[in-house]
């Protein structure tokens, strides 16, 4: 079996028996959601004017939460030496963990999210798209959010501080996915930001390893 | 030969000290008398706008001072790579020099580009407007890593993580103003004007210029009085600084 | 287990700081293969410091550290790993049990070994199906160095290793090391109880 699919079997198993850790970032993604109503309003037109925007604030918040402890476990229980030690290459073993992440915070986050989108009365024609732009989207936000778990991972109060680091470098996920969504709404393609949104993926995902496994050798020293 | 040379004299405190401090004055009097010379040509010799009358000379603080913003990220980031990669702590002391005066400038273009689109948009801030808030997100970057930075107890350690995350930063940082101007053209409404420098004419153009010019040179002052600064606190137990400390004071 | 024996470990004038305070300098020797180097000292002294150097996840303030001509730092970030460090932290995940560890430890090292033969050996034949969370301090320490067992690497790096052990396990660690120096690799071992391990050292590092 290749390292990256140890890897991944390691924490998707660690995933399993840890199951509460990875349920609170889904549960406090319709926490949130649910509570813009009462901030803005019942009434149907105000909340179909303002549920993209909720939902992918939302997504973004809770991607946030979910990769906080993404590296710390490791790093308490000195697996995370291991690993660097290793003669694996630590940028494909964070990468790795980072999919795994996203297997079990993301995927989940992509199916709760159309019937979220339906309470903001959202047409049901757009969810595929929301769908397939969350889908897009997720990776970036949990590439971007493990770059600010490994620069965080040896702070005491670390947590905190990740979402001052890593959300302004959030705001074009957040702008081409809420533009997909939007012209869904209005029942026009949305292949460009789509497009956009994929090659966000695929750019922080090939950066987010480097630098999360450089932050995270400065860490553990 | 030569390069590998100025590379290990560029790493060296002391050297890199006493050349501040010997640029140091000739590039404060090249700033002053710029910045003079571009203030004086912006609010006297360039004639007032078609358009927006007198209210586009704000143009002359707000663009050098965009400009400064961000260049010194750059000039962070890059300074920080090559500390990391290099571990010189030279390059380390430019980066967190270059910070909180990025931070500055940047902070300065906001509040004059405020100033500049009251009486446009009649309200001082414009969502709308991607240049000004592509410029809040880079002072949102450069507040993160002067945070991280200083969360570290280590300063070794905080040179070296605000380093990554400068990186990461400077790679996003036109990602970002791209998708932010793309955003911004897709509300803008006939009645919303972004702020635009008027058609360029040469009597508006060289104090502009001029003040880009003496902002810059302002920056490099800014920017090696810091770094003086750092290395003696960096190096303050170093035979060389005890030296100079009581030197001076005998 | 295959062993590729004959690098030597060379510190050079290697100086440790912690923070701005500097724990000592001019640290100088050479372990060749089939030697074992002692570290000793007190509390506070560097000796955690000094392995976590050796082992290359960080650097010195000065001198330098290689293995068999290449720095260990360098090691440390490769793609091979002739080095194995064991530190104070066991590195298990203790939500998964003794065998999902060993087998994730193999497969990240590409190491061999029999499951169920290093198991008696360590007195784990009970514990394997079991997380590692319900383990004693004992068993967790020997779970551990199973882990380490596994790798195919010629330098051990031991920080401490007969803590929590008793006798009989402290006696497995002495067996291990006796073999793995036989075989033509070295180790470098750090301990508050040389005396278990005195007389096999070619090396003695007081801090």
């Amino acid at each position: 079996m290749s390292v990256f699919t140890s890897m991944l079997e390691r924490d998707l198993r660690l995933a399993m028996r840890r199951w509460s850790e990875f349920a609170t970032p889904l549960i406090f993604f319709v926490i949130i959601s649910s509570l813009f109503p009462f901030a803005l309003s019942p009434e149907v037109a105000a909340l179909r004017a303002a549920g993209t925007g909720v939902l992918w604030i939302a997504a973004l918040l809770s991607s946030l939460l979910a990769l906080d402890g993404l590296f710390r476990t490791d790093m308490d229980d000195g697996s995370m030496e291991q690993l660097i030690l290793s003669p694996a290459s630590l940028g494909l073993l964070v990468f790795a963990k980072i999919c795994a992440h996203w297997l079990v915070s993301g995927l989940p986050l992509i199916l709760i999210a159309p019937v979220l989108a339906l309470s903001f009365y959202l047409p049901p024609e757009s969810l595929p798209t929301l769908m397939f732009a969350l889908l897009l989207a997720t990776p970036t936000l949990s590439a971007l959010a493990a770059i600010g778990a490994a620069l965080t991972v040896g702070l005491r109060s670390g947590g905190t501080l990740i979402g001052l680091l890593v959300l302004p470098l959030t705001a074009p996920v957040l702008i081409f996915g809420t533009r997909a969504t939007d012209m869904a709404v209005h029942g026009e393609s949305a292949l460009g930001p789509l497009y956009l949104l994929g090659a966000l993926a695929a750019f922080s995902l090939s950066l987010a390893p480097l630098a999360s496994a450089a932050a995270i050798r400065v860490s553990v020293e | 030969m030569g390069l590998k040379r100025t590379f290990h004299l560029l790493g060296s405190p002391p050297t890199v000290y006493r050349l501040a401090g010997l640029l140091g004055p000739w590039v404060g009097i090249g700033a002053v008398i710029l910045i003079a010379a571009g203030t004086y040509g912006g609010l006297v010799l360039a004639p007032p706008d078609y358009l927006q009358g007198d209210g586009f000379r704000i143009i002359y603080v707000h663009v050098p001072s965009a400009y400064i913003g961000l260049m010194a990220y750059v000039l962070m980031a890059v300074a920080a790579a090559v500390g990391f990669i290099w571990h010189m702590k030279i390059a380390h002391a430019v980066a967190v020099s270059a910070a909180p005066v990025g931070a500055s400038f940047t902070f300065l273009a906001l509040v004059t580009g405020a100033v500049w689109g009251k009486p446009m948009w009649g309200t001082y801030w414009q969502w709308a407007d991607a240049r000004l808030v592509s410029e809040l997100v880079l002072l949102f970057l450069y507040l993160g890593v002067m945070l991280l930075r200083a969360s570290f107890d280590d300063r070794d350690k905080g040179d070296r993580v605000s380093a990554v995350l400068a990186v990461v930063g400077v790679v996003n940082v036109p990602i970002i103003h791209y998708s932010v101007e793309w955003w911004s053209t897709l509300h803008q409404g006939p009645t919303i004007a972004q702020l635009d420098t008027p058609s360029i004419t040469m009597d508006m153009l060289v104090p502009l210029l001029t003040m880009i010019a003496g902002f810059t040179l302002c920056f490099a002052w800014l920017i090696l009085k810091r770094v003086q600064a750092e290395i003696l606190d960096r190096e303050s137990r170093a035979r060389w600084v005890e030296q100079l400390v009581t030197g001076a004071s005998a | 287990m295959s062993h590729v024996s004959g690098a030597t470990l060379a510190v050079k004038n290697v100086e440790i700081a912690r923070g701005e305070r500097r724990l000592f300098a001019g640290l100088d020797f050479d372990l060749a293969s089939g030697q074992l180097a002692l570290v000793t000292g007190p509390n506070g002294a560097g000796k955690t410091t000094l392995m976590r150097t050796l082992a290359g996840l960080r650097l010195p303030s000065a001198g330098s550290v290689s293995y068999g001509d290449v720095p260990v730092s360098r090691i440390a970030r490769g793609l091979t790993a002739p080095i194995a460090f064991q530190g104070h932290l066991d590195g298990l995940k203790k939500d998964l049990t003794v065998a999902e560890n060993l087998a994730f430890s193999a497969a990240l090292w590409g190491g061999e070994g029999e499951m169920d033969a290093l198991a008696d050996e360590l007195g784990l034949e009970d514990c394997l199906a079991r997380q590692v969370r319900f383990l004693s301090a004992g068993q967790r320490r020997r779970a551990a160095l199973g882990c380490m067992r596994l790798r195919p690497a010629t330098l051990w790096l031991l920080d401490e290793p007969l803590t929590n052990l008793d006798t009989r396990g402290a006696g497995l660690v002495a067996a291990w090391l006796d073999a793995h120096l036989e075989r033509g690799g070295s180790a470098v071992v750090a301990t508050h109880q040389p005396d278990k391990l005195a007389g096999r050292a070619a090396i003695e590092v007081d801090l």
